[in-house]
């Protein structure tokens, strides 16, 4: 998996089809429940491209940002309001413009990042996660005057055609994170994600080089805000189907960051990964009370629990393998190979 | 032993001037009222005791450092206003005395970001895949693999950097600097740490990048002889002056810098 390499490899050819097929075609065919479309596999997809945006910003260029959730909030806001407004927008154009409007933000919340680093960054990136949501909350503009709260999302409409059903939803989610991805695979292998990379690694070094720490930061900042607030945009309009800010508080942010680092730091199959595992972990701890130990432990009990694990696992990952599961994916898969070559 | 042969490149005008530069650092002053040039072509050697400022100076050169006092003229144009970028854009390139890789990434990606200013496919051309952006990539990594090879270091290339041997490390970060195809190289200490095999290979790298592309080098070095060996002259610093400059021979027979290493006490 050298990065040094732009044109694909047959293994990559591999992996896209194998992917492909299982999204588009075994699993609307084989997954009848709405239960796994609406509660696992949508907010898995959105998640996962929030964290690829985290992931450009945190596990590629080395900056500790806090607030992607900020920034998806700004996406879905902005995607409700241009579709509200602009007659005969069409979907995807309101995504993208979302999108960039995230990313615009991003950028004037990145430019802390040209003075301060590390945990004050963390600290000054915070401010994005409030702002939004303060702004969001104190101009009406933004939620059309709704005195309620919580604004439903309008249907998504595709060449005329509604996408309402679970797994019309989940089909255009994938469509969109499927070229994000490649996108994102695309730069964090080319020469944009070196440089991103060297900023990371040794900043004083890469201006040496030629690489300037203020077009490479911000460029960043910007790329990440973008995926946040498509993802963003994508959250509300499939998984919350409903606009309010409380929905991307803080704890949406550490989720985001967690699910960052446990995948794996600097790496994009890590995002998807730590997405997976975070929304899955407490279903499968879930199962287990019920199923294993036939309800005999509490319900309060097992949340608790989930936390806890949660912990544990976050310090065990960042003292043994800071590159993530992702990493323990390639470790198990070069281990499996070599005994088939026996 | 560079100076008696024939050389494709003859050492020509001055290609960097330093004029009376000053540092200091709070109240320490690191470099006092220093001059010297580099001409075009040549291997200028900085050397010094621990704590002469040589270091100090590169970084000056580089634009880490702002000196207070003085100016550096690179080309013939005066450095005003510079950042380590802006030096790099110039045609200056350097290597650092603690290894300054970046440690998670691959050899041959180390020094395909040497190769950044050769590169102008922005951000979306690399996302598209841009025909602009795969050619470059080509470009890019064929020069690299060249450098690779060069610096016999084929084995280790897709070897995250932080993994490798210290040796090879400084080699990693000589390739990187050489991928700038930069007019002037700062080695800061590019054979610290090594043994003499080792260093009779960096000083052979260093002789052939000068003699096969002109590449005019400083570099600051420990070891006298290897100074003597390649070097074409010799700037020797102590407390941040200027104690001698000229050609190796003459610099050793110097009495002020066989007292500086001998250590005699100053103000005497």
């Amino acid at each position: 998996m050298s990065a040094a390499i732009s044109t694909y490899s047959k293994s990559d050819y591999i992996n896209f089809i194998v992917l492909m097929v299982l999204g588009f075609l075994v699993i609307p065919m084989t997954v009848n429940s709405d239960y796994w479309f609406t509660s696992i596999l949508i907010p898995w997809l959105c998640l996962a491209l929030a964290t690829i945006g985290q992931q450009v910003i945190m596990g590629y260029t080395g900056q500790l940002a806090l607030g992607a959730a900020g920034f998806m909030a700004a996406g879905a806001f902005a995607c409700f309001n241009l579709i509200l407004r602009v007659d005969g927008l069409p979907f995807f154009g309101a995504l993208i413009i979302s999108g960039l409007i995230a990313a615009a933000i991003g950028i004037v919340f990145g430019l802390p990042s040209l003075r301060i680093r590390g945990i004050y960054l963390m600290v000054a990136t915070l401010a994005s996660q409030f702002f939004i949501i303060w702004v969001i909350d104190k101009f009406g503009w933004f939620k059309n005057y709704d005195s309620s709260g919580i604004i439903t999302a309008q249907d998504i409409v595709i060449f005329g055609r509604p996408y309402t059903t679970p797994v019309d939803m989940y089909l255009v989610i994938l469509v969109v994170v499927t070229v994000m991805t490649i996108l994102a695979i695309n730069m964090a292998r080319g020469s944009t994600g070196r440089n991103w990379m060297a900023v990371r690694d040794m900043d004083v070094a890469a201006e040496s080089m030629g690489v300037s720490l203020l077009k490479t930061k911000l460029q960043a900042f910007a790329i990440s805000s973008f995926f946040c607030g498509v993802a963003g945009a994508l959250f509300a309009f499939t998984y919350l189907k409903s606009l309010e800010p409380v929905a991307f508080d803080i704890k949406l942010s550490f989720k985001i960051l967690f699910m960052c680092i446990l995948g794996g730091l600097g790496t994009i199959n890590g995002a998807f990964i730590g997405a997976g595992f975070i929304l899955l972990f407490p279903v499968l701890l879930n199962y287990l009370g019920n199923n294993v130990f036939h309800g005999a432990i509490d319900a309060t009990i097992i949340s608790a629990m989930e936390q806890v694990v949660f912990g544990v696992l976050m310090i065990v990952f960042m003292i043994y393998e800071p590159l993530g599961m992702a990493r323990l994916w390639e470790n198990i898969k070069q281990r499996l190979f070599k005994k088939k070559n026996k | 032993m560079n100076t008696s042969v024939e050389r494709n490149f003859k050492i020509g005008d001055p290609i960097l001037e330093v004029n009376n530069i000053s540092l200091s650092f709070g109240g320490v002053n690191a470099i006092t009222d220093t001059s010297f040039n580099v001409l075009e072509h040549e291997v200028r050697a900085i050397i010094g005791p621990n704590g002469a400022g040589k270091s100090s100076m590169l970084n000056c050169i580089n634009g880490i450092y702002k000196p207070q006092q003085g100016s550096i003229a690179f080309k013939g144009n005066t450095l005003s206003k510079i950042t380590p970028n802006i030096i790099a854009q110039m045609g200056i390139s350097r290597t650092f005395q603690n290894l300054a890789l970046f440690k998670r990434m691959s050899a041959i990606d180390n020094i395909l970001v040497g190769r950044k200013l050769h590169s102008k496919a922005n951000f979306l051309d690399v996302a598209l895949q841009l025909p602009k952006a795969r050619r470059e990539e080509k470009v890019n990594l064929k020069k690299c693999e060249e450098i690779v090879e060069f610096l016999e270091i084929e084995k280790i290339k897709d070897t995250p950097v932080g993994k490798l041997p210290y040796g090879l490390q400084k080699r990693v970060e000589l390739g990187r600097a050489l991928a700038t195809e930069a007019s002037l190289l700062l080695l800061d200490e590019p054979m610290a740490g090594m043994n003499v095999e080792e260093k009779r290979e960096m000083c052979r790298f260093i002789l052939e990048v000068n003699e096969e592309y002109g590449t005019t080098m400083v570099l600051i070095e420990h070891d006298m002889g290897v100074v003597m060996d390649i070097s074409d002259r010799v700037v020797v610093l102590d407390y941040g002056k200027i104690i001698g400059d000229g050609p190796p021979e003459e610099v050793r027979a110097n009495q002020n810098v066989i007292d500086a290493y001998l250590g005699v006490s100053h103000g005497e």
